[in-house]
Order: structure tokens, then C-alpha cells, then sequence
């Protein structure tokens, strides 16, 4: 286990020393005090703590690294992730998991607007609620939202499946509410279990993804 | 890209730290804003008929001299001795016995390089070019006291970095606006309020968001249907903080690009771009914290 103290190290030393870190490396970084693009570009088997609120695009482009942050995170949380695991204890901002293809978030608190935008793959569990215009344009991947959606969830959604507890202010375009499978409750249980959640049932989920409405033209869709 | 930041405190024993909290959260914006900073406080109000005015030398722009003494000596001669003057580098607090109009008419026939950067009963406006941390050490801003204030670190996008064009901008008598985003239809604007009397002098895309609210309270409309009319009117990206003698109001785009974050407790409410300029705040591991929604009004007055 090995401390980087933000008081000490500049950011550009922090990112390099966890880049070049080997696989099985276990660090925890101090002093983090909202500094925007912290733990970014990491591609070993390594740990990461921060022991802090984190700014913009922590964990961005993250590959294989298992990041945990004990506070806040600012816009862009592990934006383009391709693998691995990043969970935020406190609260997100704007876009967390953007275009991301692969790995897991975990977001103890709330998400803000447009959380899970263009996600491309990977799972996204947030306990609390989420703003609006998340999952738009979404095209794969798993999005499970303990709490309530903000306006327009899933607008022009396509292959991505959403797991909604609460309410949605509002469906976005092509976005509908899907039958729950046997499949669907078998993943979404996984995922719960991922995100270590174990006070909520399943059977209080219900599941959106997309009509397939958008996927062709259609004259009538234009303005 | 600028920093906002907005603390109303619940809490009268806390008044004394306004200034204290204010500038740790100005100074956490400054990699947002490293142009220039300005605040506005809300503190005593005036007593009797005397308003107090801050004014802003604008020579501080093109480094003459300030002769801030023709100025004090004029100001006593034309509203009486018991004017008060406060010289505070390239800023004076005045209290003197007028109305803003008036004021404002005479600033211009006699010294047009003076402009009043705020005016009412109780708001007090600084605002300087620099980094925050030495402005804010200039303005000895953790001495000040009060109910409430809003602050910006400007990053200038669309007109040139001055004193001039640096926030807040007053919006009318104890109300006063800063701005993150940028306005994409502000020149038409400028000249419609210009034809309305409404006076606008530098070039600056907040400073006709600011006049945009001033035209629309003197027509009567209060501050919310004022802010709910400038979200048809008013094209860009902001999120825009609004001071008032009681309060604050915070209100972000339909679309919702512009960050803001919000945190309130028993104690305190604060705004922030964001969240790094409230996490020193005392008590904010128990505040619940939010992103306000776009489009929606938010706001927080004194019991009355």
C-alpha cells in the first residue's frame, strides 16, 4: 500500500506513478480536495483510494483499475471507461460513465444530468437518483437506478437496458417500458449484488430500452 | 469557463465569518476564474435617507491616477457634510443622501471615469482584476461581515479582461447578478435596453443579462417572472446567481450545460460551480447536496 499525498505531488507525478504502476500495485491518495483528473488513463490490475472529494474526470478512460473515491466527483466520472471497477461513496456530477464500453460504477449517492450518456457497454449502479437526459442515445450496457430519473431518461436509446426503482419525470423519445424476464431479473440481481445491495428486491425494478422506433427513417419523425 | 459562488447563512452568530467562508470559496474557484474576482455583500443596511453606493474608479483600468479626492470633496459639496466616503484602493463606500438616478446622473456630468458598481441599502460591491487570492487580500474581504454575498472568478470568453468587465454587475437598488456561460444574442439586447434608458457600459455578454433584469424589475415584474421571461429571452449557456437585500436566487439554462451545485443546511445555503468551493464549509458532511434542475427557479429569503 502506497500513500500519494496531492499536498506533496503534483497531479502530472500522481498519474504518472499510478500509469506505470504493476498489476496488483494498492495506492491511496491524500489531499485529492476536488483537483480535476485524478487516477486518469490507468491500464494495470491496481487499487486505488482517494481519500476525498475528486473533480472533473476522475477515473477517465479507466482500464482494469479498480478506483474508489470517498466523497464527491465532479463532471465526466470515469468517461470512455473500457474495463474494471470505479465507485463513488458520496454523489456524482454531470455525465459520469459517458461513452463508456465496459467495466462496472458504483454510485452510492446521487447522479446528476445526463449520467450514462452514449454508454456503450458498460454497467452502471447508482443507489440514489439520477438527472435528466440520462442513458441518451445509449447503446449498450446495463443502467440500474435505485432512486428516481430525471426528465427525458433514455431519449433515443438504443441496445442499452435500464433498470428503473422510482419514477422517470419523463420518457425520452423511442425510450418505453419493457417486460421484466426471468433474464432481466437474473442480471439485475447480479448487478445489485455488485454494487453490494442487498435492502432491495428485484420485483421493485421495472425495465426500459428502446421501441427501435428511431432505427430506421421514418418521414414522420421530421420536423 | 468562470467560478460563481453564493452563501446565504441562516444563522446570525455566523455573520460575523461571511467574509472568512466567502473568500476560501473564491479562492477554491480561482483555476475557473484566474482573470479577475468580484463579490457582493450583503451587510447592515444605511440608517435615515443615506444609500450606500460603491463606486468604482475606472482610471484603475488604464493605471492613472485616481484623485479620489476631487471626488470626496465634490461629493460633500453637492449632498452635504454628512456624507460618508470610504476610500478602498480603485473602490470608494459612500453613504450619502440621494437616490441612485440622481447620483448616477451627477457621477456622469462630473466624473464619467466613476462608475457606481452598486447601490441601495445594504449591498456593497468590489470587484479587480488579478488573481483572487491578492484581490481578496487587497479587499481584506475576510474581515467583512454579513447575511449573505455571491462571488465570481472570471475566465473572460467573450470581451476583454478590465476592471470594468468584471463581476458582479449591479441589476437595480440591492440587487446584483454573476453569470458562468456565455449569451449569444446579448448585442440586440444592449440596444433594445439602451433605446429603454437603461444604461450599459462595457461591451460584456453578463453586464446586458444584468440590465436585462434591471429593465424587467423597474417594469414591475418581480424577481421570479423576471427570471422565468429570461429564460424565452436570454440565448446561450448559463447559470446565473442573483443576490437580493434578503436573499438569493439561482437559476440554470433549459438545457443545463453550465455546472452548479447547491448544499444547504440548518446553518447555511451555498452555490457553487462547483463542489470544491463549498467541502470547507462547516457542518457540509451533513448538508444535502443537489445539482439544481434546468430551467427551475431556486431561491432563499430571511424570515421576515
Amino acid at each position: 500500500m502506497k500513500n500519494l499525498d496531492l499536498n506533496n505531488v503534483s497531479l502530472r507525478e500522481l498519474n504518472q506513478e499510478l500509469q506505470n504502476a504493476q498489476n496488483g500495485a494498492q495506492y491511496v491518495v491524500e489531499n485529492s480536495n476536488g483537483k480535476h483528473n485524478i487516477a486518469v488513463g490507468l491500464n494495470k490490475e491496481q487499487s486505488v483510494t482517494i481519500n476525498g472529494h475528486v473533480g472533473y474526470y476522475c477515473a477517465g478512460m479507466n482500464q482494469k483499475a479498480d478506483i474508489t473515491v470517498e466523497g464527491n466527483a465532479g463532471s465526466g466520472l470515469a468517461e470512455n471507461m473500457m474495463s474494471g471497477k470505479v465507485h463513488v461513496k458520496g454523489g456524482v456530477s454531470q455525465y459520469c460513465g459517458a461513452t463508456a464500453h465496459g467495466g462496472t460504477i458504483i454510485i452510492d449517492g446521487d447522479a446528476s444530468a445526463r449520467c450514462g450518456i452514449s454508454m456503450k457497454g458498460v454497467d452502471i449502479v447508482v443507489r440514489g437518483s439520477v438527472g435528466h437526459m440520462s442513458a441518451f442515445m445509449a447503446q449498450k450496457g446495463r443502467f440500474v437506478i435505485c432512486g428516481d430519473a430525471g426528465n427525458a431518461l433514455g431519449d433515443s436509446i438504443y441496445e442499452a437496458r435500464i433498470y428503473l426503482r422510482g419514477k422517470a419525470q419523463s420518457l425520452g423519445a423511442d425510450c418505453i417500458e419493457k417486460e421484466m424476464q426471468d433474464e432481466h431479473r437474473k442480471e439485475l440481481a447480479e448487478l445489485l449484488k455488485k454494487a453490494d445491495i442487498t435492502d432491495i428486491s428485484v420485483d421493485e425494478f421495472k425495465r426500459y430500452g428502446s421501441a427501435r422506433k428511431l432505427y430506421n427513417f421514418s418521414v414522420d419523425n421530421a420536423y | 469557463m468562470c467560478g460563481i459562488v453564493g452563501l446565504f447563512l441562516k444563522e446570525k452568530k455566523l455573520e460575523g465569518h461571511l467574509g472568512s467562508y466567502l473568500s476560501d470559496m473564491l479562492i477554491e474557484m480561482t483555476e475557473r476564474g484566474p482573470d479577475s474576482v468580484g463579490f457582493a455583500i450583503y451587510d447592515q443596511p444605511t440608517i435615515g435617507k443615506q444609500i450606500k453606493c460603491t463606486l468604482l474608479n475606472t482610471l484603475v483600468d488604464s493605471g492613472e491616477e485616481l484623485n479620489w479626492d476631487e471626488v470626496r470633496q465634490a461629493l460633500k459639496k453637492q449632498f452635504g457634510n454628512d456624507t460618508k466616503f470610504e476610500e478602498k484602493g480603485s473602490h470608494a463606500l459612500i453613504s450619502v443622501e440621494t437616490d441612485t438616478n440622481t447620483l448616477n446622473e451627477w457621477l456622469n456630468e462630473n466624473f464619467p471615469h466613476i462608475n457606481v458598481n452598486g447601490s441601495g441599502r445594504v449591498i456593497e460591491i468590489y470587484k479587480e482584476k488579478g488573481l483572487p487570492k491578492d484581490v481578496i487580500a487587497s479587499f481584506n474581504l475576510q474581515s467583512f461581515t454579513g447575511s449573505h454575498a455571491l462571488g465570481h472568478t472570471r475566465m473572460a470568453t467573450e470581451s476583454a479582461v478590465t476592471t470594468g468587465h468584471s463581476h458582479p454587475f449591479s441589476t437595480g437598488d440591492d440587487i446584483c447578478l454573476v453569470h458562468n456561460g456565455s449569451l449569444s444574442n446579448h448585442n440586440r439586447w444592449r440596444e433594445k435596453l439602451r433605446k429603454e434608458g437603461i444604461v450599459i457600459s462595457t461591451d460584456n455578454d453578463s453586464e446586458v443579462a444584468a440590465a436585462y433584469f434591471n429593465w424587467r424589475l423597474k417594469q414591475g415584474d418581480d424577481l421570479n417572472t423576471a427570471l422565468t421571461k429570461a429564460l424565452d429571452d436570454l440565448d446561450g449557456f448559463y447559470t446565473f446567481a442573483i443576490g437580493t437585500k434578503d436573499g438569493f436566487a439561482v437559476m440554470r439554462d433549459n438545457i443545463g450545460c453550465k455546472p452548479a451545485v447547491i448544499a444547504e443546511t440548518d446553518q447555511w445555503v451555498a452555490m457553487a460551480s462547483e463542489f470544491r468551493a463549498i467541502a470547507m464549509l462547516p457542518g457540509v458532511e451533513n448538508a444535502s447536496i443537489w445539482e439544481p434542475e434546468p430551467g427551475k427557479i431556486y431561491s432563499w429569503h430571511k424570515a421576515a
